[in-house]
């Protein structure tokens, strides 16, 4: 026997079991040992998709169409595979800006829209009623049914009884005291519940074995295994149809998708599933698991429906018994009382799972979106004044819950009895359904508008409202039948499920297609044609960007604050103790001792707010923290410049991280080049230095003759002669160091003056040699000189090219034999090279020295005997010269053999002038 | 007799001016052209003091002075150092190596003959 | 450094590799290859549609398990 007392009990003792698991998970919390913390709970947890519409509703839908009720559950798991990418973001972006809802999330993503938030928040609110009816309506009429046992006996109409008598009332009353208990006992800055999610883990847990028992009984006990159940039921040309649904047109496969399509969206967008798969998220990597783990349970927990559904259609007389109800009412049949119990059970956590869940997401949107920024607006004052408030938030919050419950009661007297229960899940479906284009939309396309999103949640809301909520009102006879049957007025084209014309589609499906295209068009075609605020493109940036940013976003605020006003202020909504736990944290954080001591940078603020965004949503928490912050107005070119190089700065960072190879190669030459600097400077000191004693040289010369001229009036005329010979020669010396000096200089810096024409270079040796021609008859050296018959010109600047020259023929009469000296010049033509050799018979040139003879000062030679008089540039200003217009200078010479040095320079391609 | 004086300079011109300041101071003076000639001189003249060039072809005015101090002879020369380089490490290096002064080029021709004057004050003169 | 490379090109494998099997499901759960199954016939006593369903949605599952945890 299941007295009402047993069955009551039964329910009491699991609730409280309930409690017990919160508890002890909110305890583990506490200790930082979290219960939570790991993707199997994460996975299970997900399972409050799976509510008493799956419980009993999908036994029933697929007693009336066959897989027709796959779609909720084949939807989900396809959209699990793109949660990889889709959901990771979510949560980052969640995480990182301190989102608390959905609606928070819209309405932070379109630059902190108060307006927006509340907007999805009353779509969610209207959207969620019916769902919540669902659970109610479920639950009453299983605890009714089982209260009747054995007899199975289908409950009375809705609302016949009066609400005082009504278990639905109850229920939902209880329920409601239930979600205070567990979902408002404290106020949590990030919103997390660890107590409530280890409790839907377990929730998950007991409707998938309870759904399993009676699975497997039916199946195995009361018949002999699928096959058996199947096999008779397709001997039945009713049932047999059940097995084909589609029938034969491809078109009857719309349902089909567009019903896979929803769930999709739903899995993503309930509020329930983005407070337990986003908020409640406690590590990224969960996501990864729950991949496959989530589908792998609803394919479990819908494994027995159809063997379920046939073994109730074959057991039941036709039409006698609500296909709803199979779950329980097949083993009541059998005399299963504790089966049926079990189902009970398992039946109520999957209500209360979905109700706990879904009504403190609904209250936290109602709270933070839709009733404090007007109370803030409005009350400013007068609310500052009060020492804290974070216990008027528990206050509203505990009041949103229970009205949302007692408004889903309302709706279920109102239109419950008009569908079945997978069919008032849908309406709820399709409504969630309109949040998907402004999020998805918003986490990956930056142009999305405020103005956009408004456009396009309230066109797509306004759609579903005509297509599936005046339905529903109508049907239930609260709304008169003819207008849908006539449409509004009379005006066929209005007929809410035949909108605009749009015949043979299954209501659900003629709804998410209006309110999909109206929702979408809308969104994307406003977003074109409005202009996005300063607030909404940092908004917009920061979601689409946030994989990619690292570390704390600052700089997008500019203004004074004092850090003592921000903890204030935080300390109203969190308590003062909270506060200053908080900010003394963040202090240390920041490497200051005190929190009094911070500096109220934009960090500061922004720190600030995400703190009350958690308590309050990101709409109110700026609107609060502007009233203590005197802010600048930031205008939109300044946003966009900084937008710009964020994005800049992240795109850089991305290709740097690619590039780090190619940046190790080129520190490795940098470093090398750094060596070659050093040297170079090494011999640049060197230089200086070089320089400095060659000058002083002479000059000691000429300083210690003048003062001996000077000190010795009295020398005679030959020493006094002799003396001054020496001065002058030691001044022209000197001049001529500096002026090469100088001169070195100014080609090295390219600063020297080219005048570039056509040359032949014939008539820069014959020049060069008649110059030097009397010099080489004082020595008496042979010079033979050889030219080619035709020679290409090259272009130079004549001077400098018979500097080289002279240079070259000089040094040739230095070191050439000194007894019987013979030079020979040829110029000659190379293939693409015009070249000059000045050939010495002297005592050559070791082979270790030629390298060091084009370096400045490196003189080579017998300083024993009189020193060669150079000032040691020649060389190294020829070889300037010649490098400078693309030629090479260089040195062939053996010991004792003579030496020969040549350079050739490049034939003129070009036209000069 | 007069104090002996080796000029060691590879410039000309200033080895030149060195002797005829010398001379003029009544010093008896030698030439040598380089490194190697300087310590060769130093035997067979046997100077009372060297004016050594740092910067002299085949041995350097350092090494002809670390020469010249490794024998037991140098006790009594003096070695005065001229160089081109003043800085603080050419000066303390000549210092090391054994030297008595050190003058930097271009030198006050007065100045150089007091320092040579003070540096044979009270010096025996050699045989 | 190496190491964060490969990681982010097993990421990368990863993502495509999880898009292929969307694409998979995509198909395997829509028209026309649904109609292939829309028949009388049955697989051990059980509705072709019913199996096939079933038997796509688990290897499905498989396939994402694979490409989540053997994928390391």
């Amino acid at each position: 026997m299941l007295q009402g007392w047993v069955i009551v009990c039964a329910s009491f003792a699991y609730i409280g079991f309930l409690f017990a698991v919160a508890w002890y998970a909110d305890k583990r919390a506490d200790q930082g040992r979290s219960l939570i913390s790991t993707p199997y709970i994460y996975a299970l947890s997900l399972g409050v998709y799976a509510t008493a519409w799956t419980f009993y509703g999908s036994v029933g839908r697929a007693a009336s169409d066959g897989v027709g009720f796959l779609p909720i559950y084949i939807g989900p798991t396809l959209m699990m595979i793109l949660w990889w990418f889709v959901v990771r973001k979510m949560i980052r972006i969640t995480k990182i800006n301190r989102l608390t809802s959905l609606a928070d999330f819209v309405a932070s993503r379109y630059g902190k829209s108060a307006l927006l938030g509340s907007l999805v928040t009353v779509i969610a609110v209207v959207g969620i009623l019916p769902y919540i009816s669902l659970q109610l309506k479920a639950i009453s009429t299983s605890f009714q049914i089982l209260l009747q046992y054995p007899e199975i006996v289908m409950p009375q109409k809705v609302g016949t009884a009066g609400i005082m008598n009504d278990t639905a009332f109850y229920i939902a009353v209880f329920m409601a005291l239930f979600t205070v208990a567990f979902g408002t006992r404290k106020l949590d800055v990030a919103e997390r519940h660890e107590g409530m999610v280890a409790a839907i883990a377990f929730e998950s847990l007991v409707k998938l074995i309870a759904f399993l028992a009676v699975g497997v009984y039916v199946t195995f006990v009361m018949f002999n295994g699928p096959a058996d159940i199947f096999s008779q039921a397709m001997r039945n040309p009713q049932l047999a149809a059940l097995a084909t649904p589609f029938g034969g047109a491809a078109g009857n496969y719309t349902s089909w998708i567009w019903l896979t399509i929803l769930s999709m969206l739903a899995i993503m967008f309930l509020p329930r599933q983005f407070q337990i798969a986003v908020v409640e998220n406690v590590d990224e990597r969960h996501v990864n698991k729950a991949v496959w783990l989530f589908p792998l349970y609803m394919l479990a927990i819908n494994l027995f429906v159809l063997p379920i559904a046939f073994g109730g259609l074959l057991h039941f007389q036709v039409g006698s018994v609500n296909a709803d109800t199979f779950v329980l009412t097949l083993p009541m049949s059998q005399r299963q009382e504790w089966l049926a119990l079990l189902v009970f059970i398992g039946g109520l956590s999957a209500a209360t799972g979905m109700v706990i869940v879904e009504t403190i997401a609904l209250a936290t949107m109602v709270c933070n979106d839709l009733v404090m920024p007007p109370l803030l607006r409005f009350t400013r004052a007068r609310f500052m004044q009060h020492e804290e408030l974070s216990n008027l938030l528990l206050d509203i919050r505990r009041a949103a819950i229970v009205s949302i419950l007692l408004l889903g009661y309302f709706y279920y007297l109102l239109a419950g009895e008009a569908y079945a229960l997978v069919s008032i899940g849908l309406i709820s479906f399709a409504a969630v359904a309109q949040f998907a284009p402004v999020v998805i939309g918003g986490m990956y396309w930056r142009n999305g508008t405020r103005a956009g999103a408004l456009a396009g949640l309230s066109l797509g809301f306004i759609f579903w409202a005509y297509t599936l909520m005046i339905p529903a009102f109508a049907q239930s006879g609260w709304l008169s039948v003819a207008l849908i049957e006539q449409g509004p007025f009379g005006i066929e084209l209005l007929k809410p499920l035949q909108l605009f014309g749009l015949k043979g589609l299954d209501q659900t499906t003629h709804a998410m297609i209006w309110s999909m295209l109206v929702n979408v068009g809308a969104y994307v075609l406003v977003s074109l044609l409005s202009r996005q605020s300063a607030a909404e493109r940092i908004q917009a940036t920061l979601f689409v960007d946030v994989l990619s940013q690292t570390g704390e976003r600052t700089g997008f605020w500019r203004g004074t604050a004092s850090a003592s006003s921000l903890q204030t202020l935080v300390g109203r909504f969190l308590g003062p103790a909270r506060a200053a736990e908080l900010f003394d944290g963040y202090a240390r954080s920041r490497g200051v001792a005190a929190a009094d001591e911070l500096d109220a940078d934009a960090r500061l603020v922004r720190f600030a707010e995400i703190q009350l965004a958690g308590a309050i949503g990101a709409s109110s928490a700026r609107a609060m923290v502007s009233s203590v912050v005197q802010e600048e107005p930031m205008g939109v070119d300044e946003v966009m410049a900084i937008i710009d190089e964020a994005s800049q700065a992240i795109a850089h960072s991305q290709e740097l991280e690619e590039k780090q190879a190619e940046l190790e190669a080129a520190t490795r030459e940098l470093s090398s080049a750094n060596a070659r600097l050093k040297e170079l400077d090494r011999l640049k000191d060197d230089f200086i230095s070089t320089v400095t004693h060659e000058l002083r040289t002479p000059l000691t010369s000429i300083r210690s003759f003048s003062e001996i001229l000077h000190d010795n009036p009295d020398l005679s005329i030959e020493e006094r002669s002799r003396f001054l010979a020496i001065l002058v020669k030691e001044s022209e010396r000197l001049t001529r160091l500096i002026n090469q000096v100088l001169d070195l200089a100014k080609l090295e810096s390219n600063a020297a003056e080219w005048q570039n024409v056509t040359l032949d270079l014939r008539e820069i040796v014959d020049d060069a040699v008649s110059t030097t021609s009397q010099l080489f008859k004082v020595k008496n050296v042979k010079l033979d000189v050889n030219f080619p018959g035709v020679l290409a010109t090259v272009a130079a600047d004549r001077d400098r090219l018979l500097q080289v020259m002279l240079n070259l023929l000089s040094n040739s009469i230095k070191f050439c034999d000194a007894e019987r000296g013979e030079v020979v010049v040829t110029v000659s033509q190379q293939r693409e090279s015009v070249q000059v050799d000045v050939a010495d018979n002297g005592i050559g040139i070791a082979k270790q020295d030629q390298a060091y003879i084009f370096e400045k000062f490196r003189q080579v030679g017998d300083t024993l005997t009189e020193k060669p008089p150079g000032t040691g540039l020649g060389l190294a200003i020829c070889r300037e010269i010649v490098s400078h217009f693309g030629g090479q200078l260089w040195v062939v010479s053996e010991k004792s053999q003579g030496t020969t040095f040549s350079f050739s320079l490049p034939i003129n391609t070009v036209a000069v002038e | 007799m007069a104090y002996r004086v080796l000029i060691a300079d590879d410039e000309p011109a200033i080895a030149t001016s060195l002797e005829f300041l010398l001379n003029k101071g009544g010093y008896d003076t030698q030439i040598a052209r380089d490194g190697e000639v300087a310590l060769r001189a130093a035997k067979t003249f046997n100077p009372d003091l060297i004016v050594l060039d740092l910067m002299l072809p085949r041995l350097s005015g350092l090494e002809v002075c670390m020469a010249l101090r490794a024998t037991p002879q140098s006790e009594r020369l003096k070695i005065l150092m001229l160089s081109a380089r003043g800085g603080a490490s050419e000066r303390e290096r000549a210092r090391v190596a054994g030297v008595d002064a050190y003058q930097v080029k271009p030198f006050s021709t007065k100045e150089l003959l007091a320092q040579v004057r003070d540096l044979l004050a009270g010096v025996p003169i050699g045989k | 450094m190496l190491k964060s490379v490969s990681t982010r090109g097993k990421r990368r494998v990863r993502g495509q590799l999880l898009i292929c099997i969307f694409l998979l499901g995509v198909v395997l759960f829509n028209f026309p290859i649904l109609a292939l199954f829309n028949v009388g016939a049955t697989l051990f006593g059980i509705p072709i549609l019913f199996a096939y369903l079933f038997l796509a949605w688990a290897v499905l599952i498989l396939l994402m398990y694979l490409a989540i945890e053997r994928l390391q």
